[in-house]
């Protein structure tokens, strides 16, 4: 049993949210099957949007990539590939939805922080203080190449860069005072004179010079997710982020993330219970779990075929592998990269081949694993699965919220668009019985909904402490 | 007048399209004064919700969100008018699931903003409202668009061949997946063809800015796939673009206005001349008679507040003669836009006199549910320039 005391004044919410990742690229949807539907269509999107918020989900989530997967210098071709912009869908989605919180990735290195703190606030004005921005940082000059800045960004820089971004759009956001507006159109002026300041900002990466265009929220500001692994992002998100959307899911490993977030978060000043970590989650369920067992097995063949097999190898060893047997042992070819390219997306950026490789073969060999059988255990979330019966799972899941190792999770539904439907329909009122999750809204903005406090002006009580953490000059 | 005479009027047989400017409380920088909402209602969904709702019902063909930072009104107070807009890109994007005919183009500028970034959200506009979006491409001539992103100022020659570089580069990217690249075949595995995405390896040759350094290029291809029209209809002001990137098909469409009603056929003429492809739309400023107000005494009781600058036309009057100005301007301009004084106001009298009247008259073209703003301007869907089967119209680019 692993230790579940977090220490540092963290207490456990003894609650469990949901959140729906709506997966644009991967192998994580099964399109093969004659079920599956559009993963453009507007439709689809209403549909899985529409059916979480029945479900009382905090938030339907958005990834970003903003340059296509490519596979051996062509683009990848045998995984789902292509995807909307995610606040152009989020805009579209606020209209037919009401309370579930909307969350836009949206990377720093390629954006300009007015123009995006501008089509957040914008976001989370028109869908009534229910947007959220998940912040990544990856910084490749490959993904360089569709922007007028280029690869400019010096990976070391990428989180003193997003931290000088993310306080920019944090001062906009607070830059408008509170009741500046006129309550009549009778008033003398619009807004009170003088009450919108002016936010500069001047550093190493680039230069702000913003009269903000919005007020405040109901919600104030977006929600700051955060996504990104290494001790560098967990220490800007135990600064900056109000959610963690990790990729730490196993109990006994969620529960060591949690308690290195909560002393990140402690030292940087905040309280123990600030930051909310949601991991990146599958459920394969069934009233059985026999059936569950079953489903999972089809669900698995699905995902992962035989070419998706070899290829995910070849992503690796840099070359082509068409002739080993996907039911055969890993290929006794070495890689001809040195090291592993971002090509195919961040997860696989800069791994050293060689060493993979050797790690690889000796894993499937000890394992007796075929080529197929290793990859579809290393993707399709194996980690990240949950497969069983309702009532199991959702035990499972109640210790979670007992323990306090995370504050919901984050799914992704193997099927478009009614993969959520029997979570919704079988394994909610299954929590809700354990009394683990929300019977209603708590509110109408996603920072009610997820138990965030209001936020502190950055101008404020924020300033001078940000001052001594932020690598970028403040003016 | 007589409505049986005027549907038997040769110029009947000439339809045009209406569309409507649907920013902050309307065109007069003092709308909000006569709003009916409180201020602060202003910036959220709801009222998004509303206009476009009223402009569809009213009839109109096109609805348009202007963007960018408000200029402050000339000699105002600060803080006197509306400083604050939401993204209009975004509006658009809201709108698109809750309406079902009226076509959606918002403003986005081309010159500080990243062209990769543009391409995508418009083809996903065009996703989320099924094939009626457009783009009505601005070109900021103000510091302050400069500064914001930190970019050095791009003075009045670099805007047209910075508009230009943005919309090749998202006309490329919309047609870097051909339209039948999505294959899902089970049997190999493989989702897409790769054999029909293309890389669009786009370079400005130009030095677009004196001090801003040479130009950029973006490679592709898009990250998603093309948008339903294939091309979405580009909107452009008459004189940002230049007679050949006009004749090389930049836009489908051209916006002119002319400083009076009367001047605005010649004004017409000449933008039809200039780019015999595209559609023309004329530009109109509108105040009318309304709740027992003359147009005039409405406007002058709106300017007491703030003056009212604007270049385009502007017709003050009643519905009846608006009627007749539209009419006319209609038999030779493709489409009219609308910039009413005050949207609460005068919105309600275009819906209930005035586009009653011009649909009597047989001038306006039928509202089509499910149907896309190519087909509303009469243009074919294209293939994309990539696919394999070249055709005619390849050789121009
Ligand atoms: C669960 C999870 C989801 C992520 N989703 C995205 C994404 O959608 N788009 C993206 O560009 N990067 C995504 N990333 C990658 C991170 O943004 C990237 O690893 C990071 O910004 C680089 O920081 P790091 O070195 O701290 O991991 C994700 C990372 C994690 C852990």
């Amino acid at each position: 049993m692993a230790d579940t005391h977090i220490g540092n004044g963290f207490v456990p919410s003894g609650q469990l949210q949901l959140g729906v990742f709506f997966q644009g690229v991967n192998s994580g949807t099964v399109w093969k099957s004659p079920e599956s539907g559009s993963q453009t269509d507007f439709e689809s999107f209403r549909r899985i949007a529409q059916t979480a918020e029945r479900g009382l989900f905090a938030a339907f989530f958005l990834g970003e990539g903003l340059r296509l997967r490519e596979h051996l210098g062509r683009p990848h071709a045998l995984d789902v590939v292509g995807r909307p912009d995610a606040q152009t869908m989020l805009a579209a989605l606020a209209s037919v939805t009401t309370r579930i919180g909307l969350v836009a990735t949206q990377n720093t290195t390629y954006n300009d922080p007015a123009d995006l703190a501008h089509r957040l606030s914008s976001l989370d004005l028109l869908s009534g203080g229910r947007a959220a921005w998940n912040v990544v940082t990856t910084d490749n000059a490959w993904t360089g190449a569709n922007f007028r800045r280029g690869g400019y960004l010096d990976h070391a820089d990428r989180y003193v860069h997003a931290e000088a971004f993310v306080t920019t759009a944090k001062r906009i956001w607070d830059s408008w005072e509170d009741g500046a507006i006129a309550e009549t159109p009778a008033a003398s002026a619009w807004a009170a004179p003088g009450s919108a300041r002016p936010v500069h900002h001047g550093g190493k990466h680039y230069t702000v010079d913003y009269v903000p265009r919005l007020p405040r929220s109901a919600q104030y500001r977006p929600v700051l997710f955060q996504a990104g692994d290494s001790p560098e992002g967990r220490d800007f998100a135990a600064r900056q982020a109000d959610v963690i959307f990790s990729a730490h899911p196993r109990l006994d490993d969620a529960l060591s993330f949690r308690r290195d977030i909560v002393e990140r978060t402690v030292k940087a000043g905040r309280g123990a219970n600030d930051v909310k970590i949601m991991p990146a989650s599958e459920f394969i369920l069934a009233a059985t779990p026999q059936e569950a067992l079953e489903k999972k097995n089809w669900v698995r063949s699905l995902q992962i075929g035989p070419e998706q097999a070899i290829a995910y190898l070849e992503q690796f060893w840099g070359r082509e592998l068409q002739g080993f047997d996907p039911d055969g042992p890993l290929p006794d070819i070495d890689p001809v990269v040195e090291e592993t390219s971002e090509t195919r997306g961040s997860g696989f950026h800069g791994a050293k081949a060689k060493q993979l490789a050797d790690q690889w073969r000796a894993e499937a060999k000890d394992k007796g694993l075929s080529i197929r059988q290793f990859v579809s255990a290393r993707t399709s979330r194996g980690d990240s699965s949950f497969t069983g019966s309702y009532t199991e799972v959702a035990d499972r899941l109640a210790e979670y919220a007992r323990t306090g190792a995370v504050d919901g999770f984050n799914i992704s539904p193997w099927l478009i668009p009614t993969g959520l439907d029997d979570i919704v329909n079988h394994l909610v009122p299954a929590l809700q019985e354990r009394g683990v999750y929300p019977t209603e809204y708590a509110g109408s903005t996603l920072r009610e909904n997820l138990g965030l406090a209001t936020p502190v002006r950055q101008d404020n009580a924020d300033t001078v402490r940000l001052r001594l953490t932020v690598g970028e000059q403040l003016l | 007048m007589s409505t049986a005479a005027n549907s038997s009027t040769p110029s009947a047989a000439r339809r045009g399209f209406l569309a409507l400017e649907l920013d902050g409380d309307g065109g007069h920088p003092a709308a909000w004064r006569k709003a009916r909402h409180t201020p602060a209602e202003l910036l959220d969904g709801t009222r998004v919700r509303a206009t476009v709702l009223a402009a569809e019902s009213a009839g109109f063909h096109v609805a348009t969100f202007a963007d960018g930072a408000l200029p402050p009104a000339a000699d105002s107070l600060d803080g006197r008018d509306i400083p604050g807009r939401l993204n209009a890109l975004q509006r658009a994007a809201f709108a698109g699931p809750i309406t079902g005919s009226i076509v959606l183009v918002p403003e986005v500028d081309t010159v500080y903003t990243e062209p990769f970034h543009i391409s995508t959200q418009l083809a996903s506009l065009d996703y989320v409202s099924g094939g009626r979006a457009g783009w009505l491409v601005a070109a900021s001539d103000q510091a302050v668009d400069a500064a914001a992103v930190g970019r050095s100022f791009v003075s009045a020659d670099g805007l047209g061949r910075e508009a230009a570089a943005s919309i090749e580069v998202s006309r490329r990217l919309w047609d870097s997946w051909e339209d039948d690249a999505v294959i899902r075949d089970v049997a190999t595995g493989r989702y897409i063809d790769v054999d029909k995405l293309h890389y669009v390896d786009f370079a400005s040759t130009v030095d677009f800015a004196s001090t801003a350094g040479a130009g950029y290029s973006v490679k592709g291809p898009s990250i998603i796939p093309r948008p339903l029209q294939g091309q979405l209809p580009v909107l452009a002001p008459a004189g940002l673009l230049s007679a050949d990137q006009l004749s090389a098909g930049a836009a489908d469409a051209v916006l002119v206005s002319a400083p009076t009603p009367e001047l605005l056929a010649g004004e017409i003429a000449e933008a039809r001349a200039a780019a015999p492809a595209a559609a023309v739309i004329a530009e109109l400023d509108v105040v009318l008679d309304a709740r027992g107000q003359s147009a005039a005494g409405r406007l002058a009781e709106l300017d007491a507040h703030t003056p009212w600058q604007s270049s385009r036309a502007r017709f003050v009057g009643t519905a009846a003669a608006l009627t007749e100005l539209l009419g006319s301007v209609l038999e030779t301009a493709d489409g009219v836009r609308l910039h009413p004084a005050v949207l609460d106001v005068d919105l309600e009298e275009l819906a209930q006199l005035v586009l009653p009247a011009l649909r009597r008259r047989g001038v306006l073209a039928p509202q089509q549910p499910g149907s896309t703003f190519r087909n509303l301007l009469g243009l074919q869907r294209p293939a994309s320039r990539y696919a394999a089967v070249s055709v005619p119209s390849a050789a121009n680019n």
